[in-house]
């Protein structure tokens, strides 16, 4: 039996409250043992002192973008990018080509993460059949064969009669609704958040009120029908507040926000350094929802502080080279965040506000604890998925160096503090950045 | 090339740029100082010498190659920029994306790269997204000049109406300025607010507020973002805002009204013609609350009937074909300052 002692090292395991010295022992993939003097024994030893030891991080949303998609991102890519970052478990969205709306496309994520993939892959299925929000896809089905939740993400379910009977159908079979929450309309093919960047570029502004009213729309009918909605990427001060509110009142809502919407604001694409006219453009802040003011990221993370905001996800979105350079308003959506999330996370948050929000937060948000037991924790038991921070680290985000096929992020040449020692996934090293 | 030929061969060499001017590029005139303003508009009057002359030619640009580029229908920038290189003694050449290689699906950054590599020394731009310009000022070594980037800027629009203005006025510093109309979709309205304020003008934009930019409907303010970081004041310098085109002329002495593009009404911006031109057309009785003589301007093209009535668009106070005409000297003037410094 292989074993691996984990020794010397900070644990902080926040299901339980754990913040102290100590060894841990992983034994055939598992957690075996916590404690002082644990693993004297192990086939393999880690000296882990001067780091902290916590579970793997679980991130909800991540765009692995296979099947379809592969010259941005696959399976395989992804989820070494996940192992970099200090992930171990990656929920994969489903707005693949073609999208993953049935049991066959389930089974195929399933499959190719189990024989590529570098971490723990669940999949997400669509609300909606091809994801065009008209009728809804399989959805016991899905969950049957493995879908942990429900989205069309990248669109809203547009429909409030569909929203409702996805929610009221997904309630049936105990798996959360996540919803992109915009309102196309009113968002009206804006580009980034309106505001006084989007007047100072010209650009056409996505108002933080298609957001929110999308986000009390879900919270309304998650209300009447006693079911789960989860809020994708909240971005504004208003979401934050009306999710407190539905919270107080106890409706079945949770919600994430991402390293990005901590951190940065709409300033990023304007801000230029060098650049010739002085105005960025900076297409790697092209994100959506859009960044916004330092108002709305702080609230972001007052939320996350207070319990409104469940958890950190990254809402990883790979894009190749030439899906960026180019006009602004051609350019993709999205930033590739899964190795910047720590980095980020402890900018706005302290060390252990950090952990919780980026492994027993979303595992509780989804519910992913009711698959796999112990998920998120150290507790004997648990799966050996153990990740190694150095949280003093200072390092400089270099997007040529990522795991991910997608170097998009507005980051580079940004100083970070919080690495990734060492990923360990299902008892194995799968990352090793000591 | 005859070019030299035909120049007269007396004819004086145009002054040497003074040296408050060292850029390479015109992305906009946001960040123009008063000085720099300065030498563009007297670079202009030199132009403007050399275009009265029997052979309006001089060989200033000889050898260097100007290439037009534009992503969106034009007719006085693109011919006023042909017509400006071609003076200067420039070879000019005109690519339109419809025709070329753009309808193949090629980007904007291998279009550009290929007229580089062919030997354009200055790129006139043209485009119908925000920022393309400074995408390809920071990706090519060739000059950029921006003829207009989707609703954020028309540099030498703007400087083709300063000079008009300065013309009849002299100094602009003091004077009441009024922009009417679509105030949000206008790159024009945009890059004159930036130099018509470095030059100590009052500025005034009317509109209804959903013709407004975003950071200007501050009646619609009710997020409270207002203390950002202070940086917010950045979004375009302080102008006066008014809904109200009676009140706004009030003592104006430029009235500067803007094309209304019909899709606004598709948009839900607005609620008929109609209704606009009640409300937002500039006429005569109108312009009767300005100064007298008050200068009318449109930068074109016009839907006379709607922004402006026809009476007013040919009337003594209209100097809206002098803006063209100006339109020829001012990218001459533009043209020469820029590629003065490219290589050879």
């Amino acid at each position: 039996m292989t074993t691996l002692a984990i020794r010397g090292g900070r644990v902080i395991d926040p299901a339980k409250s754990v913040d102290t010295i100590a060894d841990l022992l992983i034994a055939d993939g598992h957690i075996a043992e916590v404690g002082p003097y644990a693993g004297k024994d192990a086939s393999e030893t880690i000296n882990a002192s001067g780091l902290v030891v916590c579970p793997g991080f679980v991130d909800i949303h991540a765009h692995l973008r296979e099947p379809g998609l592969e010259h941005k991102e696959t399976i395989a890519s992804g989820t070494r990018a996940a192992a970099r970052g200090g992930f171990t478990t990656v929920c994969a969205m489903p707005n693949t080509e073609p999208p993953i709306d049935s049991a066959g496309m389930i089974e195929f994520v399933l499959r190719t993460a189990q024989t590529q993939g570098a971490v723990r892959v669940l999949p997400i299925a669509c609300i909606t059949r091809g994801r065009v929000g008209k009728e809804l896809a399989d959805l016991a089905e899905l969950a049957q064969v493995g879908a942990v939740a429900f989205t069309d993400d990248g669109a809203p379910v547009a429909d409030a009669h569909l929203m409702r009977s996805a929610l009221e159908y997904a309630g049936m079979l105990g798996v959360p609704v996540i919803d992109h929450c915009e309102d196309a309309v009113l968002s009206a093919g804006g580009v980034m958040h309106e505001g006084w960047v989007s007047t100072r570029l010209g650009l056409r502004g996505n108002p933080a009120a298609a957001e929110e009213t999308i986000v009390a729309r879900d919270i309304a009918l998650a209300e009447a029908t006693g079911s789960h909605v989860h809020i994708a990427h909240v971005s504004t001060a208003g979401s934050v507040s009306i999710i407190r509110q539905a919270k107080s009142r106890a409706v079945r809502v949770t919600a994430e926000v991402t390293p990005h919407h901590l951190t940065l604001t709409h300033e990023a694409i304007i801000d230029a350094g060098e650049a010739p006219g002085g105005l960025a453009y900076d297409t790697n802040a092209k994100v959506n929802p859009p960044l916004r003011t330092q108002f709305d990221a702080e609230a972001c993370a007052e939320g996350l502080r207070d319990g409104t905001i469940d958890c950190i996800a990254t809402d990883h979105a790979p894009h190749a080279i030439q899906d960026k350079l180019c006009e602004f308003d051609t350019a993709a959506f999205g930033i590739s965040g899964l190795e910047t999330a720590l980095g980020l996370a402890l900018t706005a948050l302290s060390l252990q506000e950090a952990v919780r929000a980026l492994t027993i937060g979303p595992v509780r948000a989804l519910g992913l604890d009711a698959r796999i037991e112990g998920l998120g924790t150290l507790s004997a038991g648990a799966p050996g998925d153990v990740v190694l921070v150095e949280p003093e680290a200072e390092w400089t985000v270099e997007p040529e160096t990522f795991a991910s096929k997608g170097k998009n992020t507005p980051l580079a040449g940004r100083t970070l503090h919080g690495g990734v020692a060492a990923t360990i996934y299902d008892g194995r090293i799968v990352f090793d950045g000591r | 090339m005859t070019q030299e030929k035909l120049g007269p061969p007396t004819a004086p060499a145009v002054a040497e740029p003074p040296r408050a001017w060292t850029r390479s590029h015109l992305l906009d005139v946001d960040d123009f100082a008063p000085a720099e303003l300065e030498v563009v508009m007297q670079t202009t009057d030199a132009m403007k010498e050399v275009l009265g002359r029997d052979v309006p030619r001089v060989p200033a640009l000889r050898g260097k190659t100007i290439v037009t580029l534009f992503y969106e229908a034009s007719t006085r920038t693109r011919a006023s920029f042909e017509l400006a290189g071609k003076a200067l003694g420039a070879d000019v050449i005109n690519i339109s994306a419809g025709g070329s290689s753009v309808e193949k699906g090629e980007s904007l950054i291998d279009t550009v790269r290929t007229l580089q590599a062919v030997g354009a020394d200055v790129l006139v731009m043209r485009h119908w997204a925000a920022g393309a310009p400074y995408l390809v000022a920071r990706h090519l070594q060739a000059a950029v000049i921006n003829a207009g980037d989707g609703a954020h800027a028309h540099p030498t629009q703007a400087l083709l109406d300063l000079y008009t203005i300065r013309n009849h006025l002299g100094d602009v510093r003091g004077r009441r300025v009024v922009i009417v109309g679509d105030i949000e979709h206008s790159r024009v309205a945009r890059s004159n607010i930036w130099s018509l304020l470095a030059m100590g003008a009052e500025v005034i934009v009317c509109g209804p507020p959903t013709l407004l930019p975003a950071g200007l409907r501050s009646q619609k303010a009710s997020r409270p973002t207002v203390e950002e970081n202070g940086r917010e004041a950045m979004a375009l310098p302080p102008v006066q805002v008014e809904t109200n085109l009676e009140r706004a002329l009030e003592g104006a002495e430029v009235v500067m009204t803007l094309r209304l593009q019909k899709e606004r009404m598709q948009g839900g911006l607005l609620p008929s013609l109609r209704e606009y031109a009640t409300l937002y057309q500039l006429n005569e009785e109108r312009m009767s609350r300005a100064q007298t003589g008050a200068l009318v301007m449109h930068p074109g093209p016009m839907n006379e009937g709607i922004e402006i009535s026809p009476g007013l668009a040919s009337s003594l106070q209209s100097v809206i074909e002098e803006q063209v005409t100006n339109g020829v000297a001012v990218r001459m003037a533009v043209l020469y300052l820029i590629a003065r410094g490219t290589k050879q």
